[in-house]
């Protein structure tokens, strides 16, 4: 299904938590809402979910206006980043749930619940655990429990809040693998927030950026990572080196550092370095390396310039015995922007 | 040495305190309590079996003394559920929405708690009373509400007013409304939420404070009084009765029907300290022995 977002605004007291979103989302895409938080991602989710109501804009799904629709009519599947599963019923009864309330000929009978909640146990592979209680539950199997029990309803678009966001870090890189399969194997439009950009670059098909209630940039993963719109992302998303300084004659430069502009309003500016687009260039500037250690395939190195500001270089592990003492760098790539 | 100290025979907890400490703070506490509350207890039951167990349930099996019985137990039968539901709506509209003047409620809720369960009896009076708003309404249409049961069960419904709202509303508010959007995001209409998900995952705490609310309104004494106009066998309720009797200086009569009202308050303590048992835990569920 295709969701439209449009000019959607939303305030919590006076303090706005969505201005002007817009936002399309393709049928069978797995979109990431990533930002800090309050940024207004979640709000977004709940809007989508008709959890919240916005103050103006629409909210169309294929086409047809959902906007103050209520959350039991828009057939949606939501996993809350506490689990929210409901704690007096077994694992069976979460998931059936969505199936028991309905009512008369909608209702499902109890062989087709029964077959329906083993088939969404073995997708999320806890066949066996249907008459366990969430508290006997790890919290990955709790989420899966929550994923499945939004799954049961056969929903026309999966949201997903913080998924992953209080499981520990093996467990949450299991259930991304798994996320994904589940996606793709259902097909279901899914929408997820996060704010680790690891998790939204490594799962989703597009990712939206959001900043203060707005979204900064939408785009698949490598869009958003190498040709960042704005400062905002590009700080954001992957590692970067910051530096202020100013623009003029189509160059910026700060201290010793010397990189193409062109294009970008002359004064003050501030430019982003990845760590791995700084390589060793006899042509370049100096700095004093501080400490190069190697982790894996590569070399982080830690590094000063010589008006004192550090400087971070990822290199392959290879290069690591070259970074000793006093190296010149060059920047093969940076992003500028007009302060 | 050191190594010594170390060992698991002396090892110590940072919060345990020296034996004498212990025994005197627990000493005082149950020194205590047997002086203010098992002695009087022992005593109501002594005295009502002074002169038998035959004279006692003498006491108790008379017109009278049933008819406060009765009394007693209609009126918490009225009281009781009626306080119950609207605990369960206050603390569910209270705990899960937000809506303006609800610290009024909130405020409103505690309001039988902070005023003297007299004034309370004499607001029913002024309210209902002959010389009151409605009495003449009252009068010819001979409705009786003071000095009759109505007036009872009125003043024993606000006096217990905030047992069960108050048991409920943290309770809610700790929950927070998570389940109730799940419930609902998979297409649960308000109601089938509320029963389904809001109420099972409050059923223990309801219970309780159906028990307190239970335990007070059969014990209610100031307010009752005042509207009750103590015409025996009508509006006599236990703790009146047990009033008359004892000025009446009939004194094994007043032991033996208190030391009925006694029982029903151990019975509601068995039973509380029964759901305490049942109810593993502090987290409300946990299904860890054994089923539903």
């Amino acid at each position: 299904m295709t969701i439209s977002i449009r000019s959607v605004d939303k305030k919590f007291e006076r303090y706005p938590a969505l201005s002007r979103v817009d936002l399309e989302i393709a049928d069978g895409e797995l979109l990431a809402l990533l930002g800090p938080s309050g940024s207004g991602k979640t709000t977004l989710l709940r809007t989508i979910a008709g959890l919240e109501f916005p103050d103006a804009g629409q909210v169309l799904f294929d086409g047809e206006d959902v906007t103050f629709a209520s959350a039991a009519d828009r057939r949606v599947g939501f996993v809350f980043q506490q689990y929210a599963l409901f704690k007096h019923m077994t694992v069976a009864k979460n998931i059936a749930f969505g199936l028991d309330v309905r009512k008369g000929k909608d209702k499902p009978s109890k062989a087709e619940i029964a077959q329906r909640v083993e088939d969404l146990l073995k997708l999320v592979e806890l066949d066996g655990l249907g008459k366990r209680y969430p508290s006997q539950l790890s919290g990955g199997q709790r989420q899966r429990v929550a994923l499945s029990r939004a799954l049961a309803v056969q929903p026309s678009v999966l949201l997903l809040d913080e998924p992953f966001g209080a499981l520990d870090a093996t467990v949450r890189k299991s259930l991304r693998k798994e996320l994904r399969r589940v996606h793709d194997a259902t097909g279901v439009t899914t929408i997820f927030v996060t704010h680790d950009q690891e998790e939204a670059l490594e799962l989703a098909d597009r990712v939206a950026i959001l900043n203060k209630g707005s979204i900064e940039q939408i785009g698949t993963p490598d869009q958003v990572h190498d040709q960042p719109e704005t400062a905002f992302v590009c700080g954001f998303v992957g590692e970067a080196n910051c530096f202020e300084g100013q623009v003029g004659g189509g160059q910026f430069s700060a201290g010793a550092l010397r990189l193409p502009a062109g294009g970008v309003r002359e004064g003050s500016a501030t430019a982003y370095v990845r760590p791995h687009d700084f390589v060793l260039d006899d042509a370049g500037f100096e700095v004093r390396v501080d400490r190069a250690h190697v982790q894996g395939a590569l070399t982080t190195v830690s590094a000063t310039a010589a008006d004192g500001r550090p400087i971070e270089i990822s290199a392959s592990r290879a290069e690591a015995p070259r970074f000793q003492g006093t190296v010149k760098i060059v920047a093969r790539k940076a992003h500028v922007y007009a302060a | 040495m050191a190594a010594a100290k170390n060992s698991l025979e002396g090892r110590r907890r940072a919060t345990d305190d020296p034996l004498w400490a212990k025994v005197l703070v627990i000493g005082t506490v149950m020194a205590f309590l047997a002086l203010v509350l098992i002695l009087p207890l022992a005593a109501v039951f002594a005295e009502a079996l002074r002169k038998g167990l035959d004279a006692a349930l003498l006491a108790i099996n008379n017109a009278d003394a049933l008819a406060a019985v009765k009394l007693t137990l209609i009126t918490a039968a009225i009281a009781v559920p009626f306080n119950a539901a609207f605990g369960l709506c206050a603390s569910w509209a209270i705990a899960k929405h937000d809506f303006k003047g609800k610290a009024l409620l909130i405020t409103l809720i505690d309001l039988p708690f902070s005023v003297s369960p007299v004034v309370a009896g004499l607001i029913y009076v002024l309210i209902f009373g002959l010389q009151g708003w409605f009495g003449d309404y009252l009068v010819d249409n001979d409705i009786k509400i003071i000095f009759a049961v109505p007036g009872i069960v009125l003043a024993t419904v606000f006096v217990t007013f905030p047992f069960v709202a108050r048991e409920l509303i943290p309770l809610m508010q700790e929950q927070g409304t998570a389940e109730e959007e799940a419930a609902v995001s998979m297409g649960a209409s308000g109601l089938t939420t509320f029963w389904r998900v809001t109420a099972p995952n409050v059923r223990w705490g309801l219970m309780y404070g159906v028990l307190l609310c239970n335990a007070r309104a059969m014990g209610e004494f100031g307010a009752v009084s005042v509207v009750s106009g103590h015409i025996r066998g009508l509006t006599n309720t236990m703790p009146l009765h047990v009033e008359i009797l004892y000025n009446e200086y009939d004194f094994v009569g007043a032991f033996a029907v208190a030391a009925l009202l006694c029982l029903l308050a151990v019975v509601t303590l068995v039973l509380k300290t029964a759901l305490e048992v049942v109810q593993p835990g502090n987290s409300g569920f946990g299904r860890g022995r054994g089923g539903h």
